[in-house]
């Protein structure tokens, strides 16, 4: 067990603070460095894949995961980004140019639906945001002239400054890049005034506006950040995919990146991290099971949806925190041998709260 | 610290659908004293704290701290003119550490915006350490630096307590709403709350104006007290006269003429 001797306030704004993180951080970045020479062609597409969903992932864990306010129609920003980021490309917008317009146009989307996503809560805003998805897919698929409606929308060829990036190790790295800056931007917010303000409108609206939080801003904030972190994956994700249609971006879509988060572990950036994983090897383990499997159960339509379910049920039943959770529980199993009990992360009682302001 | 001022409250009165939850309460509290709200349950005391706090807003009358007109702001504004507040049932960010929760304290001090905090400027970092500074006085003043990295949810109701009234002491206020300090506390530890109360009044000279059943407390840290009952004020003076006051052991005791 190591103990951390602390003589410096920088040491708790640090993220890295045990030995054994930086290890496990340096061997990731190792792996992720060198996966162009270890991985085929596929399989580096793939993991390229992942880390823009990783992206996505971090932008609706910002809103969910740490302000609290659910969004059922994540997809849509996806989308919008997606569409906002070819369609400025056709135009022969240049690469470095359309992202940055892309974030900053999904940002302000974004906010203006927090604007109205401030004076809802729970339910309401569920089928508030889920009805904006549903709206914004609609809209994709009638505004014909400009997105190519549902006859789909050609992704131009990715370049950069132009260098077009051809080969998958160079797109591979364009997606490590901006993973890496998104994820290390979320993780600073959280140690900043900003990022402790949405903690505080998720666990207690109340408490937090008489400390000086102005709620509804929060919200607002939290909207427009995690639209522009998810427009950013939406638009890498336009040159995996090539060909955009309306329906990628739909409610099941949505689905999935709450699955991602749920899965993942709410509440942490890396929980985002970890459920990109699980959804990325999910499709290749169901394919793998339709194999084994008997033909009459393996080639049932709707297996796919079904498991989806089955894990998110499993998940929320024995381990609400996720795979992150579970992680920590692990490592404290180890940092603490041989004085982990079975009782040691029993949910404490927690107390009554004042009767809601609303 | 700012310079404490006076409270003054009018006429004050808010309906809920028909019901008087307070109905034309005046009350002054004066700068450095000790001012204790006592009476039933639903007599409406936390409301009171409510209305001041901005959370509600009066039906009537008016709610002055100094010159500043509380009735012109924002809930989030009120914590600027130096107003700090505790909830009756503790209402802290669970699942946030100690740390984060008194820093969330600082945020009326702190400026930030998104895309500052993105790529946390070297200005950013300096007002962080600044203000954990800040916190850590806090943290030494109410002696909780053992539950520093906790989570909320694992700790107990009494350091939960500790912890409120060390987050409502971060934002530095100059007068402090205490909903009930020593509810759900045993005696030991309501003595403890007692000394803190002084060690604040005169240390950091803050005004109190708190909430209390326990008369005990209230009359060891009181300079006055205000009874009321059915949104109506009975009787302020000291603990005495109002321990003394007919109407006050009616309303307590339900005793009959």
């Amino acid at each position: 067990m190591q103990f951390l001797f602390k003589t410096a306030y920088n040491d708790d704004i640090r993220f890295l603070a045990k030995t054994g993180e930086k290890i496990r951080v340096a061997i990731a970045m190792l792996f992720l460095i060198a996966a162009p020479l270890l991985l085929q062609d596929y399989y580096l597409a793939e993991l390229g894949l992942l880390l823009v969903y990783a992206i996505a992932g971090v932008g609706l864990m910002i809103l969910t995961g740490h302000t609290g306010q659910v969004s059922f129609g994540h997809a849509a920003f996806l989308g919008i980004g997606a569409y906002t980021h070819s369609i400025l490309m056709s135009k022969g917008v240049p690469f470095s140019v359309s992202i940055l317009i892309t974030v900053l146009f999904s940002g302000v989307v974004g906010m203006i639906i927090g604007r109205s996503a401030s004076k809802m809560f729970g339910f309401y805003l569920a089928i508030a945001t889920l009805a904006f998805g549903i709206l914004i897919e609609t809209v994709f698929g009638e505004w014909g002239g400009l997105t190519g409606g549902y006859q789909g929308f050609v992704v131009p060829s990715l370049k950069i400054f132009g260098m077009p990036l051809g080969e998958a190790w160079q797109q591979y790295y364009l997606d490590l890049v901006l993973a890496l800056v998104v994820i290390w931007g979320a993780s600073n917010l959280f140690r900043t005034p900003t990022g402790r303000s949405f903690l505080a409108v998720r666990d207690s609206e109340l408490s937090a506006r008489s400390l000086g939080v102005n709620v509804e801003w929060v919200k607002i904030q939290a909207f427009g950040v995690s639209a522009a972190i998810t427009a950013l994956g939406g638009a890498l994700l336009a040159h995996h995919l090539t060909y955009l249609v309306p329906d990628v971006f739909g409610v099941l879509e949505s689905l999935k990146l709450m699955l991602m988060i749920v899965v993942g572990g709410l509440g942490s950036i890396l929980g985002a991290v970890l459920g990109a994983i699980v959804i990325s090897i999910l499709p290749v383990a169901i394919s793998f099971l339709k194999d084994v499997l008997p033909p009459s159960i393996g080639q049932t339509a709707g297996l796919e949806p079904l498991l989806f379910g089955l894990i998110i049920v499993l998940v929320i039943v024995f381990e609400p925190l996720g795979i992150y959770g579970r992680w920590m529980k692990l490592r404290f199993f180890f940092e603490s041998f041989p004085y982990y009990r079975k009782s040691s992360f029993v949910r404490q009682k927690s107390y009554l709260k004042t009767e809601r302001m609303r | 610290m700012r310079a404490a001022q006076a409270l003054q409250v009018r006429n004050l009165s808010i309906e809920f659908g028909g019901v008087h939850a307070v109905e034309d309460v005046s009350f002054d509290v004066e700068p450095g004293e000790t001012f204790a709200i006592i009476g039933p349950n639903g007599a409406g005391k936390s409301t009171i704290f409510n209305l001041i706090s901005r959370l509600y807003t009066p039906t009537a009358g008016t709610i002055h701290y100094g010159e500043q007109n509380l009735l012109e702001l924002p809930a989030h504004k009120v914590v600027h003119t130096g107003i700090g507040r505790t909830f009756q049932n503790i209402e802290l960010f669970e699942h946030a550490t100690v740390l984060q929760n008194l820093l969330v304290g600082r945020h009326c001090h702190m400026q930030s915006n998104p895309f500052a905090s993105f790529v946390f400027t070297p200005g950013l970092r300096k007002t962080e350490i600044e203000h954990r500074r800040k916190v850590e006085d806090i943290i030494d003043l109410m002696e909780i630096a053992q539950y520093r990295d906790e989570r909320i949810s694992d700790l107990s109701y009494g350091a939960r307590k500790n912890v409120e009234l060390a987050r409502a002491l971060c934002t530095e206020p100059s007068l402090l709403l205490l909903d009930e300090p020593a509810s759900g506390l045993n005696n030991e530890e309501t003595d403890d709350v007692s000394f803190w109360l002084e060690d604040i009044k005169h240390d950091l000279g803050v005004t109190l104006v708190m909430v209390e059943h326990d008369m005990n407390l209230v009359g060891q840290v009181a300079d006055r007290v205000m009874a009321i009952n059915d949104g109506k004020l009975l009787i302020i003076g000291t603990p005495d006269e109002v321990r003394e006051n007919p109407e006050v052991q009616r309303a307590y005791l339900g005793i009959a003429e």
